[in-house]
């Protein structure tokens, strides 16, 4: 393991954050605080966090509708994405996005989007800017199994190869585009499609944190010393639907239930570093009570956040007109 | 008596020119006319202006109907002596008509050239050869084709050049100190390029005061100067005019600026507005024309007088000036030095030498010919 | 100053902007042509030559052939817009944009606004339109409308040479995403354009002839049959004021009321199909503002609720000609 233990404990707090968050946003939506609709990341965590780790404020990243946990790994202010979601004032966006258009330009956030399989162009373009403009940066998307279908997707792994971008596709397989399983969805392999498009194509359990992490060093350090776009496909298991309010009756009985038993990133984290000593378990249950003060801070806030002034709705939509 | 036969045809006044209009006749059918006669008001797209008579004879036929556009160099009228018949005169006219082929708009006479001088790039319209030559200086947010009325006049019998100060026209928009010194300094480089020994000046405005600068300077390059509603000889400037003229981003503001520089507002038509314009929306002008405002009319007056310095001039010199010049009160040409010849031109404002053209190219001819 | 056509006017904005500032960047189909062929290279210069010599001045990585994949570079523009640079992307015919539009309308276009006006997208689509070349149905329509209707987005038509290059100027220095209609049969109209750079605003109409008796409104290549229509109709003592706006979005909404308001009688011209197109927009929009000025009822002038058809003759009696605006004027004139 490379990681040292300030990083350790980054690790551990980006992915508990994400979890605080979501469970967070899941209780306050069943309350009624939320309007619009929200799709949890709760149970991916260690994807987002596993690339973004071996990010800086020059790398870009795309996201996709289930955007929080992305956001939250690149860097995004959790009380101003809470603001967001609650639509205030005080969001990260000045509540005219919510939370399915969460962005932060400034380190590289290119925002969640309500538009599946809009983020692998667009990564194409900031993989485009940092190459033409030399920054060293490299852009990453995020692509659920479903975004992976959309022909944007497979072209633009057709332009970053021909371009030769610094660019890294994430397939983050949780098993269900909505409430269509990728086992039907999705024909041939993530993998071998990568491949016939000239791409080295990974697998990798997206449970495991540290498995992600490392995979993700390769294909970043690749496309940083500019030998181009890589493909990397996680599976990984989505903890609630779709969206909140989703009945996920079209799932196995005990399918997330179980996940969560065996399978959580944040157990199979802690108990990787603390059986190898690397880390307390004391360490990590004062991360926890750390983070869930934020969370209860951030919604509170959000809560007390007054709703954007009637006047925003006609602001930036242009920078002149 | 002769038997010539002299035809009058529609003229060319500026490159942009192709075609005019008539828009009334001064002299009857029959009615004698003398060389420099006004004889016609003729209306382009940029000015409606009156037309002389070219030659000395007998109004014989008006050929052109008034209120229609027609080409360049087309017939108008014919005049002659009474000796010649009236059956001459239809051949005339009739082969004239057959012959008359408008000139294509892409072969329309002398165009601009570029030179580089003084590492400026500067452009100018020469006319004409040999001889002393008369170096046209336009104003203020104006460029060489504001001597348009006058150039072609004073080609005839020498060569001229109407050149593009610094920040102006088609010439580099760096202005460098922005100040009549340094337009002058331009027009120097310009005559060392172009290997003018010795020019009559003709400026107009700040043109004006960029002439007698350079003839302070450089007494032995001018042969004569003639500075048109100048600045550099009092304090007053309109600064609405200046203003507006600089903030000015649509026809609409405009239009109101610009009639400020002439007598007749009618003068200004849609072309001269969005000349202007064009000009405007060039990279640098606005913030070339900024700097010169913000130089010579520091405070809203004009900085920089030369009227104590104007007895200095050893070559022939006069100031003219529009009587209703609503950008510098024509009162600035009053006290000056004996040896400067001043004219007043009634019924014109700031652009005498456009709306007074046949004046002033008379007076700019006498200056040239001394 | 020198006689040039549109498309000279256009390449040389592409220049002047590209030596500018090395942040623009030009990316289309063909753009140079001939990429990785065993022949000549910058064998084309996009379809119509508009772009040709830029590749050898500024290199490939500034002049950027792509695949046939308009959705992964028509998005890779927005996103490499939003990140720093300042990419002109060329949409061949604008009849494709149904393989690109979510990345213009949903991405581009939206960018500043859902992300709390912390986006700054300077995005240019240059893109062909128009009919009058026998391209038929799906090479053929105007579809600016549809581009107007996005909030975000900017429009321009430029009706000449002089405009083309100034408008496409302010569209590479502007921070918002700009879609930039070239009409395909316009390209060698040709007229006096400066050789130095220069901006038109956008929003800010032209008039190209102002008269006294009515008010034509024209769009892009209209304009020219719009300004024919009124010379002739001059010599019959009919006299017209042309607006042309330049931009659809935004719209100088002032001067069109203006210019209708003076003569009570207007026709609006325009290449687009005519259900929800740019004539039943000022349509509605002359007659919200100036209704109580108008003398006679509107009249528009567009081609019929049809495709694009391909046949020469089709072509023709599908466009909006000067004769047919002549007739609209005349019409308009003595009701």
């Amino acid at each position: 393991m490379q990681l040292n233990r300030e990083e350790l404990l980054k690790a551990y707090r980006d992915m508990r954050l994400i979890r605080e968050f979501e469970e967070r946003v899941h209780t306050e939506f069943a309350a009624g605080g939320i309007s619009g609709s929200v799709h949890l990341y709760a149970g991916e965590e260690a994807s987002a966090v596993g690339f973004c780790m071996n990010l800086t404020e020059v790398d870009h990243i795309a996201s996709t509708h289930r955007g929080h946990g992305h956001s939250i790994a690149k860097g995004c202010d959790v009380k101003g994405m809470m603001g967001e979601i609650f639509g205030r004032s005080n969001g990260l966006c000045g509540g005219k996005g919510g939370s399915m258009h969460i962005a932060d330009l400034e380190i590289g956030m290119m925002g969640a989007n309500g538009i599946v399989g809009a983020g692998p162009p667009l990564i194409c373009g900031a993989a485009l800017t940092a190459k033409t403009l030399k920054t060293g940066g490299v852009a990453i998307a995020f692509v659920g199994d479903g975004g992976s279908n959309q022909g944007t997707t497979l072209e633009s792994y057709n332009l970053a190869k021909v371009w030769n971008l610094p660019v890294i596709f994430v397939i983050e397989d949780n098993g269900y585009a909505d409430t269509t399983a990728s086992s039907w969805s999705v024909g041939g392999s993530q993998t071998k499609r990568a491949e016939g498009f000239g791409l080295p194509g990974y697998r990798v359990d997206g449970h495991d944190f540290f498995a992600v992490h490392k995979v993700a060093r390769e294909v970043i350090g690749r496309a940083r010393a500019g030998e181009g776009p890589s493909l990397v496909h996680a599976r990984l298991t989505r903890y609630y639907g779709h969206f909140e309010g989703d009945g996920t009756t079209y799932r196995a009985a005990g399918e997330s239930d179980k996940a969560r038993a065996e399978r959580d990133c944040l157990d199979i984290f802690r108990r990787r570093v603390t059986e190898a000593a690397l880390l307390e378990n004391d360490q990590l249950d004062a991360i926890d009570r750390e983070v869930l003060g934020l969370i209860d801070e951030a919604t509170a806030e959000a809560k007390a956040a007054p709703a954007p002034a009637i006047e925003q709705l006609f602001t930036d939509v242009y920078l002149s007109y | 008596m002769s038997d010539t036969i002299h035809p009058i045809v529609m003229p060319k006044w500026g490159m942009a020119m192709t075609e005019g209009m008539v828009i009334a006749w001064h002299v009857e059918p029959g009615g004698t006319v003398e060389a420099g006669d006004e004889i016609a008001d003729i209306e382009t797209a940029k000015i409606t202006n009156v037309f002389e008579s070219p030659v000395a004879g007998t109004l014989r036929r008006l050929v052109a109907p008034t209120d229609e556009m027609v080409p360049v160099g087309a017939l108008l009228a014919v005049v002659a002596d009474d000796a010649v018949g009236d059956a001459d005169l239809d051949a005339y006219v009739t082969e004239f008509q057959a012959n008359f082929v408008p000139e294509d708009a892409d072969d329309g006479g002398p165009e601009p050239e570029y030179v580089e001088a003084g590492g400026r790039r500067l452009r100018y319209l020469k006319m004409g050869g040999g001889g002393t030559p008369v170096v046209f200086i336009h104003g203020f947010g104006g460029d060489l084709n504001s001597w348009m009325f006058n150039q072609p006049a004073l080609s005839e019998d020498r060569a001229t050049y109407a050149i593009d100060l610094p920040g102006h026209g088609g010439s580099t928009k760096d202005v460098g100190e922005a100040d009549a010194e340094e337009m002058a300094r331009a027009v120097v480089d310009f005559l060392d390029v172009l290997n003018i020994e010795k020019a009559h000046l003709a400026g107009h405005s700040f043109g004006g005061a960029a002439s007698l600068v350079l003839a302070l300077r450089h007494p032995g390059r001018v042969a004569s100067v003639t500075a048109l509603c100048t600045t550099g000889l009092g304090d007053d400037i309109n600064m609405d005019f200046i203003n507006g003229f600089i903030g000015g981003k649509r026809r609409k503001d405009l239009k109101p600026v610009l009639e400020l520089l002439v007598a007749d507002p009618s003068l200004i038509s849609r072309d001269m507005i969005n000349d202007v314009l064009k000009f405007k929306r060039l990279d640098g002008a606005e913030a070339a024309l900024t700097a010169i405002r913000d130089t010579v009319f520091a405070g809203g007056r004009q900085t920089g007088s030369l009227r104590s310095r104007l007895g200095e001039l050893r070559m022939p010199c006069q100031v003219i000036w529009g009587r209703d010049d609503r950008i510098i009160p024509a009162h600035h040409a009053e006290g000056l030095p004996n040896g400067v010849a001043v004219h007043i031109l009634e019924g014109a404002g700031h652009m005498a030498h456009m709306e007074k053209s046949n004046e002033v190219n008379r007076l700019l001819e006498a200056m040239a010919s001394v | 100053m020198s006689r040039k056509s549109i498309r000279q006017a256009i390449n040389e904005a592409l220049a002047l902007e590209m030596r500018r500032d090395a942040r623009v960047v030009v990316m289309g189909e063909d753009i140079s042509g001939g990429m990785g062929a065993p022949g000549e290279q910058d064998a084309w210069g996009g379809p119509l030559g508009v772009t040709k010599g830029l590749m050898p001045e500024f290199g490939r990585e500034r002049v950027l052939d792509t695949p046939i994949s308009e959705s992964a570079f028509i998005g890779a523009a927005a996103g490499a817009a939003a990140t720093g640079l300042r990419p002109v992307a060329e949409l061949m015919f604008v009849d494709f944009m149904g393989v690109c539009f979510d990345q213009i309308f949903n991405q581009a276009a939206k960018f500043r606004y859902m992300f709390g006006g912390k986006a700054v997208t300077p995005l240019v689509v240059r893109t062909m339109y128009g009919a009058g070349l026998s391209a038929a149905s799906q090479h053929s329509q105007c579809l600016y409308p549809i581009f107007t209707h996005i909030p975000g987005l900017k429009v321009v038509l430029p009706s000449s040479a002089y405009e083309a290059k100034g408008l496409l100027i302010q569209a590479i220095r502007d921070d918002d995403p700009v879609i930039f209609f070239e009409h395909k049969a316009m390209y060698d109209e040709e007229e006096e354009v400066p050789d130095e750079a220069y901006t038109i605003p956008f929003g800010e109409a032209n008039l190209t002839r102002e008269g006294d008796d009515v008010t034509i409104v024209a769009f892009g290549r209209m304009v020219q049959f719009a300004n024919q229509a009124a010379d002739k109709l001059e010599k019959d003592g009919i006299s017209c004021t042309v607006v042309d706006p330049r931009t659809t979005s935004p719209l100088d909404e002032d001067t069109i009321i203006e210019m209708a308001e003076e003569t009570g009688r207007v026709v609006i011209v325009d290449e687009a199909s005519p259900r929800c197109n740019m004539a039943t927009d000022v349509s509605a929009l002359i007659t919200q503002n100036a209704f109580g000025a108008l003398k006679a009822p509107i009249k528009m002038v567009t081609p019929p609720h049809t495709p694009v058809p391909f046949a020469a003759d089709l072509e023709r009696a599908y466009i909006p000609s000067p004769e047919k605006i002549e007739a609209a004027v005349r019409e308009v004139a003595a009701a």
